[in-house]
């Protein structure tokens, strides 16, 4: 009997060990109801809740504010001292489809083609990839994935950062992304004359307006049709919902003059769903951008202004004098290529510490860019039946020192652990150090 | 001495020592009643900063201003020391020489360019000194001019810090493998940067040697015969080589960065310090026991291979294994937010105040052999200050003044918008230029010939 005992202490011991071993190895999201006590609750929408709790069922928020009722079985996390979140989301990334920069091999964002509408991000987004750990675990939970390239590069997503495959991640929002014909520099290294960008923007322009037209006709064939009466045109099959104004358009615009083209070309062809991102020199148009009623997406707000003659904080100030005049801001990073689109709370904390409010600044990376995007009813705030996205920390998430120590996405708790994290854990104490015996 | 002071301050009043004098111009300022961070000596609540001539002289509470000095009302502000960039490539012409493997002699204080108007925008960070570092595109690059960011002058010698030591930019990696690769020379792996630069050190001892046995001889009477020839390339790895030259070495591999600690032993070499070093964590022990040091991103990762396994994390664990670490840019954004780059490590390994201050100020300047004059508060060191509204290192502080030798080079107060020194003719108004300049390290500006697509000039 003794001995028996003993074997099974033997096996539960080493049954224990194992699943430790594999928990330490590749620990994996947990589901289930997850009651976040005594905390300071950002709704974001419907003010701070001191001394709150936020209940997490089946994926969704099921309840939020003070004297909540703890549901039976659900795992307690006490926040005291602590502040929730809804998750941020980042509106300027390539999560998922840069893995390594200057490798061709580990880079899928940018296809062959000026007028591509029918490459979708969802395609080539890898769940695995090294940067979405690293991202969500700064409170990062849903980023929108854009393709790049040339006048209409591709259809962009919008994924929360947990799942196996890009539909688990998928959070319910497509849209076509439109790079404005641009007069500007696309960078330092960018040495063509002005004669010559001028005559690329005037000439994209055009391409711009023929694809328009061809599309609008395509979807008149389409309509009448039934949708029998269209030959295969991929381009044209991708550009019909936006016309129809079932999907969104997203035009990267940046320069004053460009800007103003946008505004016009937006107005004359009646597009319904739009929204503009980059708005780098949104600030010397602000007025017209809040008349014309278009939503905008800015940044990097962390960058060099655009002009030399330009103030130094230029781009700092850039989403509150946007927000000043009227123009519903959403803050993204566009930390592409470096990889550090964690830094979405510092480039909305720049925006504050340079003249936007600091709610708004919050808005601007949780419920602003959901509202944008036509996901409001499911995420960017802490309500009742949305999304169970949100993360505790242990102060304002704005600071840079402020630690976050629970992620939720899709009401999964999330490991609190990323590539960078395991080796700091590794090498903070080599072993062997110096020597090895 | 007391008339000589006298007959120099005549001659600079009647504007004879006037050449000089511009050099290096200095000011007398009281800085009033702010929250003082030394770095090195703690934080002194209300406390008055005295400089005269260009020098701190007095720390202290309820100095009197003495006349006719300017007074700044710190009141509820934060004082700290100036802050310094160990890799910067603002107000430099040309940063890459690139013609060679080695290129030695040349020196980017030949190239320096005070319109720049990153300068002025480093200082509205609070960045009053940057290591003007020559390029990474081959192995033995130019050296480094240390500047002071006197933003103003139209004397492109007034930017160098007068009495700063001698620095060399090294690489290795990548950046001068591909170099090689695309020229069709050596290196074209970490196999060849090794052999390029032992082979440039074991040629620059002959060379020494030669000297010295010619020196020798012609010490001899009678002595008859030509001296060897001449060379800039190789008197300069002979500095090297006798430490009068500090290494400054571009790379991001573990097994790169102990590559050049054994070559550095083996030629005797000690003053090194690891520009980038992302994979420095991995080996911050042996970094530390060869009493080198490290310059790092706070978080730049997955822009090339060579820093796909880095860690934010890099900073704090150089620091805590006992390497002198500082925080860079590499930047014209970044120079503009060290402050913040370095409250990064707070979030990423928990560092003090202190610790994560000392990486853009008293590291940085041990790293360029400057720290008796920069890097903290304390009397007897250079009037670089920076004033900060909220503190330096959380995401609401704001500079509001910035002072060079006692000179109030930035004050946000005053700031217009056009703060160019000098228009350039060509620039034609309208064009902008957007990108945030994150993604890539600016090392090979100037070589971008090598790269069709991310192609980047120094404008």
């Amino acid at each position: 009997m003794k001995k028996t005992l003993t074997i099974y202490g033997m096996i539960a011991a080493f049954v224990c060990a194992w699943v430790i071993v594999a928990e330490a190895q590749s620990p994996k999201g947990k589901p289930g109801t997850f009651a976040l006590t005594n905390a300071t609750v950002e709704t974001v929408t419907k003010g701070t809740i001191a001394n709150g709790t936020v209940i997490i069922s089946n994926g969704k928020i099921t309840a939020v504010g003070t004297n909540i009722q703890v549901p039976a079985g659900a795992e307690v996390i006490n926040c005291n001292g602590k502040k929730i979140y809804p998750g941020m989301i980042d509106t300027g990334t390539k999560l998922g489809l840069l893995e390594i920069g200057q490798i061709p091999q580990a880079t899928d964002e940018r296809e062959l083609g000026e007028i591509i509408p029918q490459m979708r991000a969802m395609t080539a987004v890898n769940p695995n990839a090294t940067a979405i750990p690293v991202t969500r675990i700064a409170g990062v939970t849903t980023a929108l994935v854009l393709p790049e390239g040339g006048l209409l590069p591709g259809t962009a997503a919008l994924l929360n950062l947990h799942g196996y495959t890009p539909d688990q991640m998928y959070a319910g929002m497509e849209g076509v992304v439109l790079n404005f014909p641009n007069t500007g520099r696309r960078g330092f290294g960018d040495r063509r004359t002005e004669d010559e960008l001028k005559k690329a923007a005037e000439k994209a322009l055009a391409t711009l307006n023929e694809v328009w037209d061809k599309a609008i006709q395509y979807h008149k064939l389409d309509s009448a049709t039934g949708g029998k009466g269209v030959a295969y045109y991929p381009e044209m099959q991708a550009m019909v919902p936006v016309i129809r104004g079932e999907r969104m358009l997203l035009i990267e615009v940046n320069a004053q003059k460009d800007i103003q083209a946008a505004l016009k070309w937006v107005k004359e062809k009646k597009v319904k769903k739009v929204a503009f991102m980059g708005v780098a020199e949104g600030w010397r148009e602000a007025e017209n951008i809040a008349k014309a009623n278009i939503p905008v997406i800015a940044g990097p707000v962390i960058a060099i202004p655009t002009r030399e003659y330009d103030r130094y904080d230029a781009q700092y100030a850039n989403p509150g004098l946007l927000r000043q005049a009227g123009v519903k801001v959403a803050i993204r990073s566009n930390e592409e290529g470096n990889g550090n689109y964690r830094n979405l709370p510092y480039h909305a904390g720049f925006a504050t510490a340079y003249g936007m409010p600091r709610e708004e600044a919050l808005k601007a990376i949780t419920i602003v860019p959901a509202e944008i995007l036509g996901v409001a009813d499911k995420l960017g705030s802490i309500e009742v039946g949305k999304t169970a996205n949100l993360f505790v920390c242990d102060g304002d998430i704005f600071e840079t020192k402020t630690q976050v120590s629970h992620v939720f996405i899709d009401g999964w708790m999330i490991p609190m652990q990323s590539r960078q994290t395991l080796l700091y854990e590794e090498f903070l104490k080599r072993e062997p150090g110096l020597t090895k015996h | 001495m007391k008339t000589i002071r006298i007959i120099l301050t005549l001659l600079a009043v009647l504007g004879l020592g006037q050449a000089v004098w511009a050099q290096a111009e200095k000011g007398t300022v009281l800085i009033k009643n702010g929250t003082v961070l030394t770095v090195t000596k703690g934080t002194l609540t209300e406390t008055d900063v005295l400089i005269r001539e260009g020098k701190i002289v007095q720390i202290g509470k309820g100095i009197a201003a003495p006349q006719g000095v300017n007074v700044i009302d710190a009141t509820g502000l934060y004082v700290m020391p100036g802050i310094i960039d160990a890799h910067s490539h603002i107000a430099l012409d040309q940063i890459n020489e690139g013609t060679n493997s080695i290129t030695p002699e040349v020196n980017t204080g030949d190239a320096l360019n005070p319109f720049e108007v990153e300068i002025y925008r480093a200082l509205a960070g609070g960045c009053t000194v940057s290591h003007a570092l020559h390029g990474s595109a081959n192995s033995i690059g130019g050296q480094s001019q240390t500047i002071k960011h006197r933003w103003g002058t139209y004397d492109p010698n007034a930017l160098k810090m007068e009495g700063a030591p001698r620095t060399i930019k090294f690489a290795l990696g990548e950046n001068p493998t591909g170099h090689g690769r695309r020229d069709g020379t050596q290196p074209q792996t970490r196999m060849g940067v090794e052999f390029v630069i032992r082979k440039a050190f074991s040629e620059a001892r002959e060379y020494m040697a030669k000297w010295d046995a010619y020196n020798k001889a012609k010490a001899v009477k009678g002595f008859r015969g030509a001296p060897p020839a001449y060379s800039l390339r190789m008197e300069t790895l002979a500095d090297i080589l006798k430490g009068n030259i500090i290494v400054h070495c571009h790379s991001y591999r573990a097994d790169e960065i102990q590559m050049l600690l054994r070559v550095c032993k083996d030629f005797g070499v000690t003053k090194v310090v690891f520009q980038h070093t992302n994979e420095g964590f991995k080996v911050a022990p042996e970094i530390a026991a060869a009493g080198a040091m490290a310059s790092v991103f706070s978080d730049w990762w997955q822009y090339k291979l060579e820093v796909y396994y880095s860690t934010a994390y890099n900073a704090a664990i150089l620091a805590r294994n006992g390497v002198v670490t500082s925080i860079n840019s590499d930047s014209p954004d970044l120079i503009r937010h060290l402050y913040h780059e370095a409250g990064k490590t707070q979030k990423y390994g928990g560092l003090s105040d202190d610790e994560a201050l000392a990486l853009i100020t008293i590291n940085p300047a041990k790293q360029l052999g400057v720290e008796s004059r920069l890097g903290s508060l304390e009397v007897g060191k250079d009037g670089d200050v920076a004033i900060f509204k909220n503190h330096p290192l959380s995401i609401y502080g704001v500079p509001q003044y910035t002072l060079v030798d006692g000179i109030v080079r930035f004050d946000r107060a005053k700031d217009a918008a056009d703060q160019r020194l000098m228009v350039d003719p060509k620039q034609t108004v309208d064009v902008t230029m957007y990108e945030n300049g994150h993604g890539y390290d600016f090392c090979m500006s100037g070589a971008e010939f090598l790269f069709e697509e991310e192609s980047k000039e120094n404008k």
